[in-house]
């Protein structure tokens, strides 16, 4: 890349970032770009694998995920036809899509970021990445600005637009049955075991181990091992993913990425425009009867 | 602590301020103005779509989906209206900083828009908001996000809104005649102007950043990395244009308020400002020219969008750009004029392509406010209009500072 960020706010006139603050400002990125398994007190994010050559379409996964959070339960059923959506009454969806090796189904929700766009985007971290792996939502926290909706890259928040106390709807990989040392719901009640719940590290082995058994059934990939700086949920199935609606142009750094060059150099700013102003002010002081400069 | 009260009370002649505050509620001038006409229904029904739109969600009022979470609330009130609000930061920074003379007789008009700007597109800002009374969770610590660039906005909108009120403070000071009040207001106003020029920079340019992270949802010709810088450059001839227009309405509506002298000096102050115009817009058309070789867009302009791109940059940047370079060399003020709401038509579309026009271009269903968004748009627009009229018929803004200023200072 020609210029970056960081050269281009140099060029507001700030020519004066220190070099020990561009020495830290590299240091911080390197390290963010190394895809992060752990968080910092190294507990290992938890995930789920989704296992599409699996899935039955029986939508059990959405009826149980309906029952634990107080949903109406699904009234419509896949459909090669229609790409059903999950919205401010269902936080999961399965599909069915016509693809190149017969039709497939494919289950969608929230992805559980390793670094999440929402939770980066929430200024009062409503939006949550829990040490545990999932991203979870604080009502309490929140004020519904819905800056996550537009962060997100899955669109995955969803918003109670007719509510006059709406909520940002969204899986949060049964958080409170995962504290107490439970899984999922979709998870324990999936009868075709197509979702498996494990720490992220243990998911990707068991992914490779199916695939490399049966190399003609899987294609080989997984996805969401480094889409969008790498996220919690993971699929395997037996065709590309762009065939299942899963978007594969997402880019691999993750998302907060891409405001840390505005974000660094806040701080430099706010030292030194100032104290550039400061002395503009004190030069033309006694300038008394100075008209433009011509 | 020094008692404001009492200052207040002493200084005023020994007239008590509270009786000279309601005396001055009563309305001035015409009922009967075009602007009132059109303007009172228009508020009358926005006043009843936000009861409404409380009362039933955002939904029932507004077209906004699943997909495009922010529209015109967002796109037009808060994200152009900024941009717009941007000239009191320029003119401040030039007069006090620059110590340029010329353009003092605009500074507090230009300061009193802008404040009033931030307050009504923050305004507008909690009728966006789900849950508005958890607005202060951000400012309270319930939590902070300070990895969001929206924390750092919205921090920054409410320290700006402080920065300008002291700015403008002496002017309420002269107007209730506290002398001792003003004196400690206006030596506080070179400290609120060096921290607002650096909020500006910060949050002109962080309203762009807040869409960083909607790489693939914005169209290509307007998503890139520099959508900060672009935002804060173009803040500065977006600002300027709307001093140079609504000092241009001002001069005739309120002219009964502008001494012969500052009247003058008006054609002068926006000859001055062509040229500043002229020379950043030029900053900002080379910038883009940047963005799209950088971005590599080629592919892109043989397409309707890239056509609808073509003309904002020639349509709208560079015939603009050369309106007020050759209005500057002739000094022929209605070009300027003319300019200034081209550029203005400018800013609205761009700041619109990016926040709503190109962003989920798209979709299947895409978003189009509804008309309901629009007369609340209005509303609050009006409203601002309304409140700055009172303003200025009341307060030395326009107007020259009672005469014991000088002597004060
Ligand atoms: S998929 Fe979206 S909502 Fe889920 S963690 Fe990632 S950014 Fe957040
Ligand atoms: S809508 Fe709520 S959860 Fe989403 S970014 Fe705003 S405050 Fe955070």
């Amino acid at each position: 890349m020609g210029i970056n960020r960081l050269d281009f706010f140099k060029v507001l006139g700030l020519t004066g970032v220190s070099l020990a603050f561009g020495g830290k400002l590299n240091a911080r990125q390197t390290k963010a770009d190394q895809p992060e398994l752990e968080n910092e007190d190294q507990t290992e994010f938890v995930g789920i694998l989704y296992d599409s050559t699996r899935c039955v379409g029986c939508q059990e996964c959405e009826i149980v995920c309906a029952k634990t959070h107080g949903l109406p339960e699904p009234v419509d059923e896949p459909n090669p036809d229609i790409v059903r959506k999950t919205n401010e009454t269902r936080r999961t969806v399965v599909n069915l899509y016509e693809t190149t090796k017969d039709a497939m189904l494919v289950k969608t929700q929230c992805m559980h970021c390793n670094e999440p766009a929402c939770a980066s985007a929430c200024l009062t971290q409503a939006m949550f990445k829990t040490k545990e792996g999932p991203v979870i939502w604080r009502e309490d926290k929140c004020m519904g600005c819905r800056y996550c909706m537009v962060s997100c890259p899955y669109d995955v928040p969803k918003f109670e637009y007719h509510s006059s106390n709406p909520k940002i709807i969204k899986c949060d990989m049964c958080f409170d049955r995962v504290n107490e040392g439970s899984v999922p719901a979709c998870v324990e009640n999936c009868p075709a075991e197509a979702l498996t719940f494990g720490t992220r590290r243990e998911l990707i082995a068991e992914a490779r181990r199916r695939i490399n058994n049966d190399p003609d059934l899987y294609y080989d990939g997984i996805y969401g091992e480094h889409e969008a700086g790498g996220t919690g949920v993971l699929y395997i199935s037996a065709v590309p993913f762009e065939e299942l609606g899963l978007n594969t142009s997402l880019q691999k750094k993750s998302y907060p990425e891409l405001t840390k060059g505005f974000l660094y150099s806040v701080p430099s700013i706010f030292i030194l425009w100032p104290a550039v102003l400061l002395g503009m002010f004190k030069a033309t002081k006694n300038n008394q009867n100075q008209e433009e400069n011509d | 602590m020094i008692n404001t009260e009492q200052i207040l009370a002493k200084d005023n002649d020994g007239k008590p301020v509270w009786k000279f505050l309601v005396s001055e509620l009563k309305p001035r001038g015409k009922y009967f103005t075009p602007f009132n006409i059109i303007s009172v229904p228009i508020i009358l029904i926005g006043l009843v779509l936000i009861v409404i739109r409380f009362i039933y969600g955002i939904g029932s009022v507004t077209n906004l989906t699943q997909e495009v979470p922010w529209g015109l609330w967002i796109g037009f009130d808060v994200v152009t209206g900024v941009a717009f609000a941007g000239g009191a930061y320029v003119i401040t920074f030039m007069v006090y900083i620059l110590n340029i003379k010329k353009y003092h007789s605009i500074v507090r008009v230009t300061v009193l828009n802008g404040f009033l700007a931030y307050v009504f597109y923050a305004g507008a800002l909690l009728l966006d908001l789900g849950k508005p009374w958890n607005v202060i969770n951000p400012i309270i610590g319930n939590n902070f996000g300070v990895s969001s660039v929206l924390f750092l906005v919205a921090w920054h909108f409410m320290l700006y809104m402080i920065a300008q009120l002291i700015e403008f403070s002496p002017a309420i000071a002269e107007w209730i005649g506290a002398k001792r009040a003003r004196k400690i207001l206006s030596s506080m106003t070179i400290a609120a102007v060096i921290f607002g020029i650096t909020l500006s920079t910060l949050h002109q340019s962080g309203l762009g950043a807040l869409y960083l992270m909607a790489k693939e949802k914005i169209h290509p010709l307007w998503y890139s990395e520099f959508i900060p810088i672009l935002f804060f450059v173009s803040s500065i001839f977006a600002g300027l244009s709307m001093v140079i227009f609504e000092g241009s309405i001002s001069q005739k509506v309120f002219s009964d308020q502008i001494s012969e002298k500052n009247h003058k000096a008006h054609n002068g102050i926006l000859h001055g400002l062509s040229k500043i115009c002229a020379v950043t817009m030029f900053v900002y058309f080379f910038m883009q020219i940047l963005t799209f070789i950088h971005g590599k867009r080629w592919n892109f302009i043989d397409t309707p969008m890239g056509y609808w791109y073509l003309t904002e940059m020639i349509g709208f940047v560079l015939l603009p750009m050369m309106l007020y370079y050759f209005s500057f060399r002739a000094n022929n003020l209605f070009l300027i004029k003319l300019a200034s709401i081209i550029t203005m038509i400018g800013i609205i579309i761009n700041r619109l392509n990016v926040t709503i026009i190109g962003f989920r271009w798209d979709a299947a269903n895409p978003y189009y406010p509804s008309w309901m968004e629009i007369v609340v748009t209005l509303t609050v627009l009006f409203i601002e209009i309304w409140i700055f009229r009172w303003i200025v018929r009341r307060l030395p803004v326009l107007s020259e500072s009672p005469s014991w200023v000088e002597e004060n200072d």
